[in-house]
């Protein structure tokens, strides 16, 4: 089953790709298809979903691949990892409906993110460090394509700039885990043997190096301040679906690779580590929302509070780590918090960047102050807008809420210090409320004048994720009950 | 004994190669395609001969002088694979030029010549298989006529000259404080023998070998042979001459005892083979240079399991698994270059994935390959060598390629960005019909090899 989900989407893209006679039209029409069989075999997978005992998988695959280096091809899903594959599978639909009016090459556009699609879903299914890894470098290689390929601007430099960073990352990343494979008794690769072996127990130094490759290498993927400089020029130059699936999906590669490998097979280094990630999370959670305070560019606005809200997800994580008396409760709402945030994030912002796509396919502009009044000539896209923002900044009844609560919740219960990262809240629910003000009220003027609506095919692609984000906000119950054993699970492997 | 069977395709490739060297005398020049197909027949009888010897256990042949076992059968595959990818390259190239039968009997004395030096457990058949896989290497290189190609094999014989004579030197203090040149005798006697004068010969004899390997601190002709030379010869001595000398180190750091510090040599070599590679394959502006300098840094990786030879069970396979998958993408990317032979600066790569995207295709997974992106062989290559470095206790010699990697990432992708720009000038040519073939088929090989790695693992003895 999960083999189907994750090759299926590399079938169509190999299909599109070598079969040059396919129509445009038809091309665009494929790609949305595959998507929607995506989600609702993702829907099948939930459905049929029951919480596996703890060290195991779900809809477990397992088949021989390199066995010479204990490397095989092992699928599975838990809690952590089946809420992002259903939210990918949300985010690509959403970007083939977008691309429905996409003229510039769309048959090797949908193949390309068909492909893309295949590897992140793969990410999230890999029980297996190698395999985690090829889908995990491949995401690179298939956004640097889609940067370099269908962006604006100055695409080629930040579409390298992309490419040489996070490559950098992701082998720093390979590193930590043949130090995971080299320390394990017998070697392997396999994520769940790993897990329960807990390779580096007792081997302070080791195990902090170890750790110290695979945050860096997370880091940058994620990314959290010091590493996030690709990010901004990254995202000014993607076009939208680029930087809707950038944003929803492809940063969370890095933060659920924290919950997935980092925290639960090292668990002593994480616990050594655990007040830097802490403070790491809190500076970036700070610094980006001051930083897109500070923006007038849009696109790059939304990029920065990405980084704040990925900073929330590294505070919690961190907190996790904080092993004292009473607090595996708390904890456990923070990690709860810290999934719950990767896919709220995920749909809002894809949601807000395929409206920013909206604005420059209209005026070729992300100037906040090209536009004004866009109230009255776009009412749907104002509405959305401002749907989008209020969920991004952390409104009650929104997915966001619920996220940044329990992260909150679970932290200053945990650590009463990390209350500091409060002002990053507000900061943005500013920043937010000053862009709405400044692109949709006033009177109509600039590039506001004569800006058409939103069309069927945007409306349908932004609409259902902010949809959903509502649906979460007010009925977070299906969502959280699939993730609260799995963060219990990593906060007692935390214990260890 | 002389056991003439186990030598089958050591006798096929030296006896092909006499049999295009005299019957290219009394054909025509028009039909001198008829020994090109020879040839390739050679090279597809020595693949299978060698696949079917593979499951057979280790022997020996000559009184122990040469060795049949995984390492000699896997090293017979690749070369011949490799030789005969060459050899449908050259349909471009060579097709109707004046020495065309003469270039094909080159090459498969040259693959000879590789394969013995990968099975050579005595320091007098390793010289030997030394000089069979050098003397047609100079003579192909000189084949293309041009004042770059002489400059080349000038450059290149006087090297030959000098690294063979440091081999012999080696070999001969080797020979010299022990009484035997026979592995076997060599590995019982070495511990007993001065440690210090261990470590000059053991320096000397793996110095030699870095001549055929290309790697520091004899690399110096392999970037002008790469740009001076035919794009046959350029993809032939950056690829198969490699498999032979990267066992023949094996093979002898099996021998030589820990005391004598050689992992600490090998590791120097593979350390300074990749970082000189890479930074100096950033200046390059033509492709074939470029890609010259970018096989000097992968003899670094290569080398990477041969230091951790003894230490880590995983030295072996991931040398042979890694030399697998550099052979097909290495051929792959010279392929490439082979197919459009009048773009050599990498700025006239403008619009060719426009006009062939098939040949673009192949160059995005050579180059990608070549930097160790999964899920080509390379990406297994690297990853099981770091693994072994890593096992056998040299951790940072591990990190030490990833940086590396990274490092080149950046000189493949200059030469990648062009070929989506559109054209300035005038459209790219149009590409070699036998050349795009062998690169995509080459690419298609790696992929092939990196997802079966499994099966290619097993196969190298894992």
């Amino acid at each position: 089953m999960l083999t189907a989900i994750v090759f299926l989407p590399l079938l169509a893209a190999v299909l599109l790709a070598v079969v040059p006679r396919c129509g445009d039209v038809a091309a665009r029409w494929v790609w949305v298809g595959t998507a929607t069989v995506e989600l609702a075999l993702v829907g099948v997978v939930w459905a049929g979903y029951e919480t596996p005992p703890p060290g195991e998988l779900a809809f477990a695959e397992r088949a021989a691949w390199i066995p010479g280096v204990g490397s095989s091809y092992h699928l599975g899903v838990d809690g952590l990892s089946l809420p992002l594959m259903a939210m990918t599978a949300v985010v690509f639909l959403a970007c083939a409906v977008y691309a429905l009016r996409e003229r510039h090459r769309p048959r090797v556009q949908a193949s390309l993110f068909l492909f893309l699609q295949s590897v992140c879903l793969g990410v999230f299914a890999a029980a297996d460090l190698i395999l985690f890894f090829v889908f995990f470098d491949l995401s690179i290689v298939g956004m640097y394509a889609v940067i370099a390929g269908w962006g604006h601007g100055d695409r080629a430099r930040s579409a390298l700039k992309f490419f040489l960073y996070t490559f950098l990352g992701s082998l720093a990343l390979l590193t930590g885990f043949i130090g995971l494979y080299a320390a394990a008794d017998p070697h392997t690769f396999d994520m769940p043997a790993l897990t329960a072996q807990n390779p580096l127990a007792g081997r302070p130094l080791a195990g902090g190096l170890v750790l110290a490759a695979i945050l860096i290498g997370l880091a940058v993927k994620t990314p959290t301040v010091p590493f996030h400089t690709w990010l901004p020029p990254a995202h000014t130059d993607a076009p939208a679906v680029g930087s809707a699936v950038l944003a929803g999906v492809l940063l969370k590669l890095g933060t659920y690779g924290f919950v997935r490998i980092a925290a639960p097979m090292l668990p002593e280094a994480w616990r050594g580590w655990a007040w830097v990630i802490v403070a790491v999370g809190v500076v970036s959670v700070l610094y980006g929302a001051l930083v897109a305070l500070a923006q007038t560019n849009l696109k790059r606005m939304i990029a920065y509070t990405s980084i704040n809200h990925m900073g929330y997800v590294v505070l919690a994580v961190g907190v996790a780590g904080l092993v004292g008396v009473d607090t595996a409760e708390p904890r456990a709402v923070a990690v709860t918090g810290a999934v719950t945030q990767m896919v709220s994030h995920g749909l809002i912002t894809a949601a807000l960047f395929l409206l920013a796509g909206v604005l420059y396919e209209r005026a070729g502009s992300y100037d906040l102050h090209a536009y004004g009044g866009l109230a009255a000539p776009a009412p749907v896209f104002a509405a959305l807008f401002a749907v989008g923002a209020f969920a991004s900044l952390g409104l009650p009844a929104f997915s966001g809420f619920i996220a940044e609560f329990q992260v909150f919740a679970g932290s200053i219960a945990t650590a009463p210090v990390t209350a500091v990262a409060l002002l990053g809240i507000l900061v943005t629910a500013a920043l937010f409320l000053r862009a709405g003000q400044s692109l949709l009220t006033g009177p109509t003027a600039g590039c506001a004048k004569g800006f058409g609506d939103l069309r069927a095919n945007e409306l349908w692609s932004v609409g259902p994720l902010l949809a959903l984000s509502l649906l979460i906000g007010v009925l977070p119950r299906p969502l959280l009950d699939l993730v609260e054993p799995a963060a219990r699970t990593v906060v007692d492997l935390l214990g260890r | 004994m002389m056991r003439t069977e186990l030598l089958l395709p050591e006798m096929l490739l030296a006896g092909g190669a006499l049999v295009v060297l005299l019957g290219g005398s009394f054909t025509p020049r028009h039909r001198q395609w008829i020994l090109r197909g020879v040839a390739a027949a050679v090279c597809g009888t020595v693949i299978i001969t060698a696949a079917v010897a593979l499951s057979d256990p280790a022997d020996t042949a000559f009184d122990g002088t040469y060795a049949v076992d995984t390492g000699t059968g896997v090293a017979r595959i690749l070369a011949a694979t490799g030789c005969l990818l060459v050899l449908a390259l050259a349909g471009d190239e060579l097709a109707r030029s004046a020495r065309e039968s003469d270039a094909y009997a080159l090459l498969l004395f040259a693959t000879a010549g590789a394969v013995l030096l990968a099975g050579a457990t005595d320091l007098l058949a390793l010289v030997v298989g030394f000089l069979l896989a050098s003397i047609p290497l100079y003579a192909l290189i000189g084949l293309a006529g041009t004042g770059a190609g002489a400059e080349a094999v000038l450059k290149t014989y006087l090297l030959g000259a000098l690294f063979g004579i440091l081999l012999l030197l080696g070999v001969t203090l080797l020979a010299g404080i022990t009484g035997t040149t026979a592995y076997a005798e060599l590995a019982a006697r070495l511990p007993d023998a001065p440690r210090s004068v261990v470590t000059a010969a053991a320096v000397a004899v793996i110095g030699g070998l870095m001549f055929k390997a290309g790697g520091f601190p004899a690399h110096f002709w392999v970037p002008d042979a790469a740009q001076g030379g035919t794009a046959t010869a350029a993809t032939f001595l950056t690829t198969v001459p490699k498999i032979g000398a990267l066992l023949a180190v094996h093979r002898l750091a099996e021998v030589l005892p820990g005391s004598s510090n050689w992992p600490t040599v090998v590791a120097a070599l593979a350390v300074a083979s990749m970082l000189l590679g890479n930074l100096a394959a950033y200046w390059q502006t033509d492709v074939r240079r470029l890609l010259g300098w970018s096989t000097v840094s992968q003899v670094g990786y290569l080398l990477v399991p041969v230091v951790a030879t003894g230490r880590s069970d995983l030295a072996q396979p991931s040398l042979l698994v890694y030399l697998a998958g550099y052979t097909v993408t290495n051929v792959a990317a010279f392929a490439v270059t082979a197919a459009l032979p009048r773009h050599r600066d990498r700025t006239s790569w403008r619009g060719v994935a426009a006009t062939a995207p098939w040949l673009a295709a192949a160059l995005v997974v050579a180059l990608l390959g070549l930097v160790g992106t999964p899920p080509t062989a390379v990406f297994v290559g690297k990853l099981t060598a770091a693994s072994a470095a890593w096992d056998g206790g040299y951790a940072w010699l591990a990190v030490v390629v990833f940086i590396n990697s990274a490092l080149s990432l950046f000189y493949y992708l200059r030469w990648l960005v062009p070929l989506w720009q559109p054209w300035a000038v005038a459209p790219p040519d149009r590409p070699g019909r036998w050349s795009t073939t062998v690169a995509v088929v080459a690419a298609a090989l790696s992929l092939v090899v990196g997802v079966a790695a499994g099966l290619v693992w097993r196969a190298a003895g894992g």
